[in-house]
Parts: structure tokens; C-alpha cells; sequence
């Protein structure tokens, strides 16, 4: 154990601001990027779901499309 | 098992959502275990004190800028010479988490540097040679969502994925080719690594997080890329049709 105590290691030796600078950005930019790629699964979803919707809601307006070219 | 079999989307689909957890738990578990090694196991340095447990995301982080980026290389080129639409979607799925990476290893890499050498950034070749890869991730993204034809972003992207890999064993080498004042190598296949034992192995943990990490990220990525581009396909129809029934899309 290099720690007696939480001060001492949030301290770093006297080097913490580095240190957790490091790696508080490091965590951040991780979790944007996880929070970005459920915003963009969501998102994506939706808006190929409303599409498939309109496509379906078209081909029921007209049944007779098909028959009639 | 027939390789083959995953280059088409409609399998490598459902698989990729089943390795998505796997992947995103293991980079976990071999975070938690690389951070524990890495400041409760791993002694002081005797010359750095404290700050070189920077070196626990540095290192990872600029192997895997280095690494993703020759991934999507070789996707590119795949892509080019076989025309495979599955290798330019994952060129695209890893651009972001390489850039992110990158991001990550300048940034740490200036944190450490001004405690250690007195500045946060110098225009050496290592730093310099960086600086450029990230541009480099910058301008594939860029170029790839300026050019709305699919096809054709993925042909320009190529290009500048392959170009730009030349840079990669510039930046990896460039601590021997130049007097840098970025150290050199602290570890190499060719020599024992000059460092503890505890140190060693909570970087090389980090570094198979980082893997790990990427896989899962770009898996996920890649999904949805996929969805998109297939969209008039019945695989797609059916699977937009079920996630999007069961609450995704309306969320």
C-alpha cells in the first residue's frame, strides 16, 4: 500500500492537479463518448422508425399502386 | 466456422450486439484491476515521484491512437481493393474512439510534461508527429459527414486513412529518428522493459482495457451504421420495426 491516507493520496505528492487532470479528463471523454453513442442509437432509431412508418403508411393509401402502374 | 459468414451485415449484426457486453464488461474488469495495480501496487518512481501514474492512460492511450488508426487502414484498403461494404463501416466506427485517444494522449502527455520538463507542449517530432495524427482523425471525420453520398465518403475516407498511416510509424519512431525531448521507448520486443515489474503489468492491463473498450465502442458504432445503410433491406425493416415497437424509438 503507497497511501496512509485519502489526503495523501489525492495529494500525489504534491502532484494531484496533474495527476487527476490526467484522468478526470480521461473519464469525461469517455463517458461523452458513451453518452453520444446512446444519443445517436436512440436518435437513429427513431428516425429510421418514423420513415419504416411513413413508407407503410403510404403503401396502405394507395393499395391499388401496384395494380395500376 | 465459415469467416465469411460475419462479412455480411445481416449476421454480423445480432453478433456484434451479443459481443457488445462482453467486451464492455471485460474493458471493465481490466480497468478496475490496471487502476488498483497502478496506484496501490506499483512503487513511487524513483525520479518522477507521484506523477508518472500518468503513464497508466498515456501509454495505452497513445498505442491504441496509433493502432486504431492502422485498423482503419487496413479496413480502407479491404475496402478499396474488395469493395466490402462491412470494412468501410467499421473504418467509420473506429475514427471516433481514435481521435478520442489521441485527444487523450496529448492531453495527459501535457499534464505530464510540465511537471516533468517544465512546459506542457514543445514542437519536438513525437509531439509534433501527434498533433498531426489527430488532425488526421479530424479530417477523416470531417470529410466523411461533408459528402453525403455514402459511397463516395467512404472512397475519400480511405484515401485519407491510408495516406495518413505513413505518419503512424513516423510518430512510433520518431524518438530514435530525431533528438526528442520526449523519452524513448520504455518498452520494446527487442529489449526487457525499463521499468518495475508492478508498473509493467498495470500499463499493459490499461492497454488491454483500452482494447476492450474500442472493441465494444465500435461494435455498438458500427450497429448503427449498419441499420442506417441497410434500411431497405428486410433484415433492417424487421429489426427497425422490433426495436423500434419496443420503446427505442419513442424513448
Amino acid at each position: 500500500m503507497n497511501w496512509d491516507s485519502l489526503a495523501g493520496f489525492l495529494a500525489m505528492g504534491g502532484r494531484g492537479a496533474f495527476v487527476w487532470g490526467s484522468y478526470g479528463v480521461t473519464l469525461l471523454c469517455v463517458l461523452l463518448e458513451l453518452w453520444l453513442l446512446k444519443q445517436g442509437r436512440r436518435q437513429g432509431l427513431r428516425a429510421l422508425w418514423r420513415r419504416q412508418q411513413i413508407d407503410i403508411d403510404e403503401a396502405a393509401a394507395m393499395p391499388a399502386s401496384q395494380d395500376n402502374p | 466456422m465459415n469467416l465469411f459468414h460475419y462479412a455480411s451485415p445481416q449476421t454480423f449484426y445480432p453478433l456484434a450486439g451479443r459481443l457488445v457486453p462482453v467486451f464492455a464488461v471485460l474493458a471493465a474488469l481490466l480497468a478496475a484491476a490496471g487502476l488498483y495495480l497502478g496506484f496501490f501496487v506499483a512503487p513511487t518512481d524513483a525520479q518522477q515521484g507521484e506523477v508518472y501514474r500518468i503513464i497508466f492512460i498515456h501509454v495505452p492511450a497513445a498505442w491504441m491512437s496509433m493502432f486504431i488508426y492502422l485498423v482503419m487502414a487496413f479496413w480502407s484498403a479491404v475496402g478499396l481493393i474488395f469493395n466490402t461494404r462491412l470494412s468501410h463501416m467499421m473504418t467509420r466506427a473506429l475514427a471516433p474512439t481514435g481521435a478520442l485517444f489521441c485527444f487523450v494522449a496529448l492531453w495527459t502527455g501535457a499534464l505530464w510534461g510540465k511537471p516533468t520538463w517544465g512546459t506542457y507542449w514543445v514542437w519536438d517530432a513525437r509531439l509534433t508527429s501527434q498533433l498531426l495524427l489527430q488532425f488526421l482523425y479530424f479530417g477523416y471525420l470531417a470529410l466523411v459527414h461533408a459528402i453525403e453520398d455514402p459511397r463516395r465518403a467512404d472512397r475519400a475516407g480511405a484515401i485519407i486513412a491510408l495516406v495518413g498511416a505513413v505518419n503512424v510509424p513516423v510518430i512510433y519512431f520518431s524518438v530514435q529518428w530525431w533528438n526528442t525531448l520526449h523519452q524513448g521507448a520504455s518498452v520494446s520486443l527487442s529489449k526487457a522493459p525499463s521499468m518495475a515489474t508492478t508498473m509493467l503489468w498495470g500499463m499493459l492491463l490499461m492497454a488491454l482495457a483500452a482494447w476492450a473498450y474500442t472493441i465494444a465502442v465500435s461494435l455498438a458504432r458500427v450497429r448503427g451504421i449498419m441499420l442506417e445503410r441497410e434500411r431497405r433491406t428486410d433484415w433492417a425493416m424487421a429489426e427497425i420495426a422490433r426495436a423500434g415497437a419496443a420503446g427505442g424509438a419513442r424513448a
